[in-house]
């Protein structure tokens, strides 16, 4: 493995080998603004400026993964490319992409359609009504589009919401899932086993690849909760492609 | 336009090509082939491009009918293949007469493919024509569904080409991720100590492996920070067994991943049945580099090995049932030279 690079900054983004052809670019091993911030700036500033040999990029919550071609150069030559543009700037005081949008998302919390809430919540220390109003008392930032097309991982729930994945996998969640875990959610764009916790339903549609853009969430975004009984749901759900959501611009 | 139609499709037929790169960053891993090694076989037997779409046979089985003369290739795991009546050499190309029927059976696992002279063409969506059923991106082929093909540029057949042994399992070479050190090294030595089969619950997206072995979790595992994950990583999941992560597999994780097989080696893990056994082995990233170099260059070269088919006298008025001519490269002459 390459040596993890450090400068003059104690927090200075620590690279990795991924793979024979991909770099991962780690601006903290845990979750903060400052951090996430950095990465999404990052992998910006490396599309407008691509080193010889980059194939893709995308970011994850605090890190940039970079793939790139293993034929025409190699980990340490890309990392060596790399070096002026990490040092050049104090990533963490990045501010957020332009464009983002506010988008107001109504909620089932109970019934068959949340059959985890109950469980999270008591490893939160909550009530199943408790938790579905923190989960929607403000909005909660698109960190990062991954895992799934389009899928989003939310963030960040307070501190009491730090409770690990489960042990086995659910083998199956339906699209529009609102899963938790780590003080963070994600809406599943696709029917997936997961090993987070099934809390509500969303009737969002996060993908759909007909269509010119297919991807509804950016980074950047944020998502606000609405509870709604089931049966109002089902009644958006039969009706409302979009899945009743509606959102405005926030700058 | 030469059209194909299905008679018969078992489930997992689907349309598969090298997939659609640059999609991570919205969460869309890049899908394609299971075993890409077979595309580009296929691909050297028709001496067309390997980026043209083929048809994979996951496990099962497939009839065809064309409508005008057709230029087939057969590769990846083999199958029973028929042509009106007349037995087929899997791994090889073929001219089928109009009208012909191809009956693909006898399947023991893995991944086959039917390769079309001009490739598959059809509904692009983000610039592939490649099913990505995990994402939700096409489907799943059945009887009464007709392909169009691109026009064939190519005339050659009854070209042979030996395939890479893949089909019995073996070593699965990996490099190190950023979380194999967090495995405590007793357990990286019984990981690799450790001989693995293919659980039932395979797929695309990846493949579980059992053991004999105790759990290789990690306590620890469990409130990893998700971030970017690629297929060839394995990943120890809550439940301590390995899942390996393949071609559409999701973009990030959680869980700890205690190596990453090389792209080389996939082909190998994709095509093992069942029963055969799989063991992995550590490699510096230097020597990963290599591997994959000249892995890309043997399979940019493969053109090069072919053989004709040659037919038996005692079947010669069988035009399609050739033999497999003796002295043909075993493909495995890279491993052998490093050795």
């Amino acid at each position: 493995m390459l040596p993890t690079q450090n400068n003059k900054q104690t927090d200075a983004p620590g690279i990795h080998p991924l793979g024979v052809d991909g770099l991962l670019i780690r601006f903290g091993g845990q979750l903060s603004e400052p951090a996430n911030r950095a990465a999404l700036a990052c992998r910006a500033a490396i599309e407008r400026d691509p080193p010889t040999g980059l194939l893709e990029s995308a970011t994850s919550l605090t890190s940039v993964y970079l793939r790139f071609d293993p034929t025409g150069t190699d980990h340490a030559r890309l990392q060596h490319a790399l070096a002026p543009l990490l040092a050049s700037r104090d990533w963490y005081q990045a501010d957020l992409p332009q464009g983002r949008r506010l988008w107001h998302v109504p909620t089932v919390f109970d019934t068959d359609l949340a059959p985890q809430l109950g469980e999270a919540a008591a490893l939160a220390g909550l009530s199943p009504d408790e938790a579905t109003e923190a989960i929607c008392a403000a909005p909660l930032r698109v960190q990062t589009i991954g895992f799934a097309p389009g899928q989003p991982y939310l963030g960040e729930l307070p501190p009491e919401w730090d409770i690990p994945r489960q042990t086995g996998l659910t083998p199956r969640v339906p699209e529009g899932a609102l899963v938790v875990a780590i003080r963070q959610m994600v809406l599943f764009s696709v029917s997936t086993p997961t090993g987070w916790r099934h809390v509500g339903q969303t009737a969002l549609r996060l993908f759909a690849p007909e269509k010119d853009d297919p991807f509804l969430l950016r980074p950047g975004d944020e998502v606000l909760f609405q509870p709604v009984a089931r049966d109002a749901f089902e009644a958006i759900r039969a009706s409302d492609p979009s899945g009743g959501a509606v959102s405005e611009r926030l700058d | 336009m030469t059209e194909v139609t299905l008679l018969r499709a078992g489930p997992g037929v689907t349309v598969q090509d090298m997939g659609r790169p640059g999609y991570l960053a919205q969460g869309l891993s890049r899908g394609g082939a299971a075993d890409r090694l077979a595309l580009c076989e296929g691909a050297a037997l028709l001496g067309q491009g390997s980026d043209l779409a083929a048809l994979e046979i996951a496990g099962s089985f497939l009839s065809i009918e064309a409508s005008a003369p057709l230029r087939i290739a057969l590769t990846g795991a083999p199958m029973r293949a028929v042509c009106d009546g007349a037995a087929l050499v899997w791994q090889a190309s073929h001219l089928l007469p109009a009208g012909a029927r191809l009956d693909l059976s006898g399947s023991r696992g893995g991944y086959s493919y039917l390769h079309l002279g001009g490739g598959v063409t059809g509904a692009q969506v983000l610039g592939a024509g490649s099913a990505h059923l995990g994402a939700g991106i096409g489907r799943m082929l059945e009887a009464g569904d007709s392909l169009l093909l691109g026009p064939d540029r190519g005339r050659e057949t009854g070209m042979t080409l030996a395939p890479l042994d893949r089909f019995e399992g073996g070593l699965l070479r990996m490099v190190e991720t950023p979380q194999t050190r967090l495995f405590p090294e007793a357990m990286r030595a019984r990981f690799i100590e450790t001989i693995f089969h293919k659980d039932a619950r395979g797929n695309r997206m990846g493949q579980r492996l059992v053991s004999e072995s105790e759990s290789f979790a990690l306590q620890a595992g469990l409130s990893i920070l998700s971030e970017a994950i690629v297929p060839g990583d394995i990943q120890i999941t809550g439940d301590g067994a390995p899942f390996v992560l393949l071609a559409e597999c999701q973009t990030t994780g959680g869980y700890p991943r205690i190596g990453t097989v090389l792209p080389c080696d996939l082909p190998r893990l994709v095509q093992a049945p069942p029963k055969a056994p799989l063991q992995f082995q550590f490699v510096t990233l230097d020597e990963a580099v290599v591997l994959e170099r000249a892995e890309a260059e043997r399979r940019a070269s493969l053109g090069m090995s072919m053989e004709p088919l040659i037919r038996d006298p005692h079947d010669i008025a069988d035009l399609l049932a050739y033999q497999l001519i003796s002295g043909v490269t075993r493909g495995d002459d890279l491993e052998r030279t490093r050795a």
